[in-house]
């Protein structure tokens, strides 16, 4: 596409140069204003699916008077609630700091979604035929320099509660960091590559080429992830930095309006963010497990068809784009389901969950994968494979079937011994004289 | 005039005027988060310059965190906001005239590197793969290019052999332990009395 | 504006991005952090002072390992080093800061005068 925009612009009148130049530039604001889009309507609907998710789970409906019965447009009714409200900056607030320090902390965010391919050959900064070399890497330093918005959040408003909540939440974030690099190690050694793109290629075919089983290294990594991803979003069970109960609001309390609004869009990214790289490393990236392109392809005929209309923009793409947001947005939903079920941690379990037991399992996972890379892998490989998914997809199938005969899942019948009359008040007991 | 120029020049230019920031601003708190766009800077330089594992290690171990722990010690020693420590200006001429002359030294000297430049065709190419950095890391040499076995100049070339850097890489890792270890026990909080001033 | 800068590209007035650009920006670096580390008061000042020194001898390194294929190993493998060993060294400076401040309850440098002659 570069060379292609390139000549269109040479056909203007720019000199070679500055075609290049120009074509440059050009691509990197459509990825960047692409990406921004998602990231912007992500968060619309994951603020939705989050009042949604809490007031099931809390047994309520959630919103629904905004836009119909769902309450489709109630981020746009809050969204514009915050364009009005007042810019308030506090007195003893370092202005420059407090200013900066919520786009400090989305532009981190949104940093890391250069090396997250979306499908084969859709990345910020890559070709169809790899995304970044490093890019795992890069993603994980990216996520890293959200704390430094945090930290000059809390430090920047001038309050104590502020203070404390930031600083909470840094060592929280940055303590989780190691485990978290050291889970992603293990799908890495897998693989032998930082390459988002080939991890995700290596993971194609049917379901159990995911890496989630392909070893119990691996297998175990992804919950250690999850975990530790958990707490780098600072959401329930390790939300101390914005413990309503404690804190009042923590490093975010002095904010309102539109500064609040990025640093929960910087949150939900970051949601999505860690969830794009967990659907990579674990779950077969766009890859949708069941190998239809080929299995139902007769002849050439469909896969031409998926291939068309360009090799990377082609309507295979498209769906496997699809395929992957999708599996974002249940990874996204999961976590919104654990925090609203879970209690939170004190800070103290928080560090000790880190210190005393993830790291340690982190460091075991990846000196056995090692081992399971240089011995085991060809002795027992497919086997394993096959036992962890018959495990994992015969547990889900187990519960699933549970809840769906649960006496809970039935709606209640309500017996009445006297059917209430519309028109005659039930009789309320008198009190005794 | 290509792309590498227009981002070099932008990339330097943020990184010179946070490196100026970092120097001329009184407050301390501040100087950290310009010290932070000034580490930014040079990890789009390393990007630019080819060395993306270097650019994102840079981003992982300076911005995400040697600069949290220096504004956590910033805060945790903060003195009231109102008194920030200033220098007076017999100290800041010394300084600024010394730093002065030190870069008309350098540039004087730098004159004498023979300029390179890259061949028209190649203005933007990466630099070894992040495999040979870890290969040579490792140990196993005969992944990576022959390299100078010194780097003295002489007349005739001397034959390029294979090197690793096991040793140094051992060396740091034990290197850090220590460091983990005494920096914990330096900054362990001590219940000894107060001492008189 | 590009193409006015292509055009002075082109007529040799801007010379293409070499080796000496680079120095020259690390050695800006350099003459800041040392004129930080001179002037500052507050130790952790100080200690910025020597992250930027660090930081201008690593894109000096990296540089090199751009423009002379001979370096491309060697470079990259010292800047790393670098900037491993700036980090623990500002891990273990700034717990003698800390140290320092429980002592004196300032980190004004200018306190340290107990080995004064």
């Amino acid at each position: 596409m570069n060379g292609e925009l390139q000549a269109f612009f040479e056909q203007n009148g720019y000199s070679p140069q500055a075609a290049a130049v120009a074509s440059g530039l050009a691509l990197a604001l459509l990825s960047a204003v692409m990406l921004l889009g998602l990231l912007f309507v992500n968060s619309i609907f994951f603020v939705w699916l989050e009042r949604k998710v809490a007031g099931r789970i809390q047994d309520r409906l959630g919103p629904t008077r905004v836009g119909g019965k769902f309450g489709w447009l109630q981020t746009i009714a809050d969204g514009i609630k915050l364009l009005f409200k007042e810019d308030l900056i506090p007195q003893k607030a370092d202005g420059l700091l407090f200013r900066l320090a919520p786009y400090l902390t989305f532009a981190g965010v949104y940093a890391a979604f250069i090396a997250l391919p979306f499908a084969q050959g859709w990345v910020a900064y890559g070709s169809a035929s790899g995304a970044l070399s490093i890019g795992v890497l890069f993603v994980l330093a990216m996520l890293s320099t959200e704390v430094f918005g945090i930290l000059l959040a809390g430090y920047g408003s001038g309050s104590k509660w502020a203070l404390f909540g930031g600083m909470r939440e840094a060592a929280q974030m940055v303590s989780y960091e190691v485990p978290l690099a050291l889970s992603v190690l293990v799908p890495v050694i897998a693989t032998g590559s930082m390459d988002l793109g080939h991890i995700a290629r290596e993971q194609q075919g049917w379901f159990w080429e995911w890496f989630l089983f392909r070893d119990p290294f691996t297998f175990l990594a992804f919950w250690v992830y999850f975990i530790c991803a958990i707490a780098s979003c600072k959401r329930a069970p390790f939300d101390l930095a914005e413990a309503e109960s404690e804190l009042v609001a923590g490093f975010h309390t002095e904010y309102s309006g539109i500064r609040w609004l990025f640093f929960f869009l910087a949150e939900y990214s970051a949601m999505f963010a860690v969830s794009g790289l967990a659907v990579i490393l674990f779950f077969g990236g766009w890859h949708l497990g069941l190998p239809f392109w080929t299995f139902f392809a007769t002849g050439p005929e469909l896969s031409q068809v998926l291939a068309w209309p360009h090799p990377v923009l082609s309507l295979g793409n498209v769906v496997n784009a699809l395929v992957f947001l999708l599996k974002c947005y249940l990874l996204v939903f999961v976590q919104m389901w654990i925090r609203w079920t879970l209690p939170r941690l004190r800070i103290d379990q928080v560090m000790m969950t880190c210190l005393k037991y993830l790291l340690p399992i982190a460091c075991f996972l990846l000196l056995g994968i090692s081992l399971w890379e240089v011995f085991l892998r060809s002795l027992v490989g497919p086997y394993c494979k096959a036992t962890l998914a018959t495990l994992v997809v015969g547990s889900l199938t187990i519960t699933l079937i549970q809840i769906w005969r649960s006496p809970a899942s039935q709606p209640p019948t309500l017996e009445v011994a006297v059917p209430w009359n519309p028109t005659r008040p039930p009789s309320i007991p008198q009190p005794k004289a | 005039m290509t792309l590498v120029a227009v981002l070099f020049w932008i990339l330097a230019g943020f990184t010179a005027l946070s490196a100026l920031a970092v120097t001329f601003t009184t407050r301390i708190v501040r100087s950290a988060v310009w010290l932070l766009f000034t580490l930014a800077g040079t990890a789009g330089l390393f990007f630019l310059l080819g060395a993306e594992f270097l650019g994102a290690a840079q981003l992982l171990i300076y911005v995400g965190g040697t600069m949290v722990l220096v504004i956590f010690g910033v805060m945790l020693t903060a003195s009231h906001p109102a008194s920030s420590l200033q220098t007076n200006i017999a100290e800041w001429s010394l300084a600024l005239s010394v730093g002065v002359l030190l870069y008309a030294v350098l540039c004087v000297v730098l004159f004498s590197v023979p300029a390179v430049t890259d061949a028209p065709e190649e203005t933007s190419r990466s630099l070894l793969a992040s495999k040979y950095l870890g290969s040579a890391l490792l140990g196993n040499s005969s992944a990576t290019p022959a390299a100078w076995l010194t780097g003295f100049p002489s007349e005739k070339p001397l034959p390029r052999t294979r090197v690793h850097y096991l040793l140094p890489f051992e060396i740091v890792s034990i290197h850090l332990l220590v460091v983990l270890v005494g920096a914990a026990y330096l900054a362990r909080a001590k219940r000894r009395p107060e001492t008189k001033p | 504006m590009i193409p006015l800068l292509a055009e002075a590209t082109s007529s040799g007035w801007i010379t293409p991005i070499g080796l000496h650009h680079y120095l020259f920006l690390a050695a800006f670096l350099l003459v800041c952090g040392l004129v930080c580390m001179m002037a500052k008061r507050n130790a952790i000042g100080v200690l910025m002072g020597v992250e930027l020194v660090l930081n201008a001898a690593a894109i000096n390194f990296v540089a090199f390992a751009r423009y002379n294929r001979t370096f491309e190993l060697e470079g990259q493998i010292f800047a790393l080093f670098v900037i491993v060993m700036a980090a623990a060294e500002a891990a273990v400076a700034l717990a003698i800061v800390l140290s320092f401040y429980h002592q004196h309850h300032t980190v004004d440098v200018d306190n340290a005068r107990e080995l004064k002659g």
